[in-house]
């Protein structure tokens, strides 16, 4: 499964883009073929403040609900509200359209904690060992 | 290692993902269960539930004995004809929901519940008495549904009775792709189709030519996943949700499948004394009107006190709202009431409202 090499990973499948400033967080393209169609997406207020492993909000499919744990510190600046009306964008395109929120990140530090895309890549061949 | 059905080789070919249900290893989607959900109600969908049970009781004191289990009345139906109806408990509790179907005055069939198939096996042969003789057929019975506003057209072709005369749950036996066939007007969608019982060595044959068959009325195999969204937009009960050995089925409004004036049955008094003493709670309809889904357990509130819970709830694929079903307090039980459920700390508001939700094309 294709994940893009300029992202950063974390165990519970989430993916965060860095521009230098702002993050962008959403699910991999595993978390949302594991949960299949996306009916329902609960997002977090804008100027919002989060700490790692903090939940951001709930993405629901038809059968299960899952929390979304944030995988840096920050401010939440912009959520995807389009997600309220088109849910199934996380399905369609986990890494682009289905964005979750953008965060201002408090410490930078803290993405060096996060997998590669190869480290993450090694972490899905063992979890379906 | 979970149970395989029959067909699970054509699942697995036909990209299904598999989630343990009842000790099975059962297709939950295909295509996606959004997908499947509206090719039933749109056009037809195609089923494996052959993990359900299947008993046959036999002899001159079959139907005494089935009288006597169940709570609806079989002196209703006739050969070639089906009967929904329930095992209850001494305290008017309910062992499992079942269809009863006659093939002859002394030979039923019962289709019951896989996660409750061992209970009912061991539950009839505690009660049984006569001259009665039952069989487990469950193993060498495929069940095969097909449900859509399409399934009759495209059944039509490959059996040779005429389906016209067919009526709801009525069945008859018939061959489809060479293979025998038990066909029965039923089913658990609310759109129209058919249930069939074939041989498990054959469910493969038969499974194919109806996939085959509704390929150009545009058919999709279906999973465990559409089965519920469809059997929630009808607001049919799922037993371990709505209906229970601790939820009686006048509290789950199923008074039509109870007959308190027939002659002894399991379970006949206490429900006489529930229904004269009042309920204390009773099974309605949510429809959000925050946004926000309503789940299984979660607490159903008014004026903020909590008064009830969620039975079961989805997303609607067909409303695009949300939908439950929760046990509350008869006095908060008339359409129209607003409550709340309580998802995730906050109360999001909903309508109690009538059932089924939706009506489907037929």
């Amino acid at each position: 499964m294709h994940c893009p090499d300029d992202l950063k990973y974390t165990k519970e499948h989430e993916w965060v883009r860095y521009d230098g400033k702002i993050a962008t967080i959403g699910i991999t393209e595993h978390a949302a073929e594991q949960l299949g169609d996306v009916v329902f997406v609960e997002l977090p207020e804008e100027g919002e403040s989060v700490n790692k492993g903090d939940t951001l909000g709930v993405v629901e499919s038809v059968k299960a609900v899952s929390d979304i744990y944030s995988p840096i510190a920050g401010e939440v600046v912009e959520v995807n509200s389009a997600l309220k009306n088109s849910p199934e964008q996380i399905g369609s395109d986990a890494y682009g359209d289905g964005w979750f929120v953008k965060l201002e990140v408090t410490n930078p530090d803290e993405l060096d904690e996060l997998m590669s895309a190869a480290a993450y890549n090694k972490f899905l061949a063992q979890e379906s060992a | 290692m979970d149970k395989r059905t029959a067909l699970y080789v054509h699942h697995e070919q036909l990209g299904a993902k598999f989630v343990p249900f009842a000790g099975w290893s059962m297709p939950v989607q295909y295509s996606g269960t959004l997908a499947e959900h509206a090719a039933v109600r749109e056009r037809a969908g195609l089923f494996d539930v052959s993990h359900m049970g299947l008993f046959c009781v036999e002899g001159p004191d079959a139907s005494a004995l089935l009288q006597y289990l169940t709570p609806n009345d079989l002196a209703r139906i006739g050969d070639g004809q089906a009967q929904y109806s329930m095992f209850l408990n001494d305290t008017g509790g309910v062992v499992d929901d079942i269809i009863i179907y006659r093939e002859r005055a002394d030979r039923f069939l019962i289709v019951v519940n896989a996660g409750n198939l061992e209970k009912d096996w061991h539950w009839i042969m505690a009660h049984q008495r006569g001259d009665v003789r039952v069989t487990d057929l469950s193993k060498d019975t495929a069940l095969i549904a097909l449900q859509g506003p399409k399934a009759q057209a495209m059944l039509q072709p490959l059996v040779a009775g005429d389906l016209a005369t067919l009526k709801r749950f009525g069945f008859r036996h018939d061959t489809i792709a060479g293979v025998p066939v038990t066909v029965a007007r039923t089913g658990y969608t609310g759109s129209p189709g058919f249930e069939m019982f074939v041989p498990s060595a054959s469910a493969g044959v038969a499974w194919k030519a109806l996939l085959d068959a509704g390929t150009s009325h545009g058919i999709l195999p279906c999973g465990l996943g559409a089965r519920d969204t469809l059997r929630l937009e009808m607001a049919y009960p799922l037993h371990g949700h709505e209906i229970s050995e601790k939820i009686s089925p006048l509290e789950a409004r199923l008074d039509w499948v109870l007959k308190l004036d027939k002659p002894e049955f399991i379970g006949r008094d206490a429900l006489r004394t529930q229904r004269d003493k009042g309920l204390a709670r009773v099974l309605v309809g949510l429809r959000m009107t925050d946004s926000g889904i309503p789940r299984d357990g979660y607490s159903v509130v008014h004026a903020h006190k909590p008064v009830g819970y969620v039975t079961s709830g989805t997303m609607s694929p067909s409303l695009k709202v949300g939908i439950g079903l929760a046990l509350v307090p008869p006095a908060l039980s008339t359409p129209g009431t607003m409550l709340a459920v309580d998802i995730r700390g906050r109360e999001r508001a909903a309508e109690v409202v009538a059932t089924p939700f939706f009506k489907p094309a037929q």
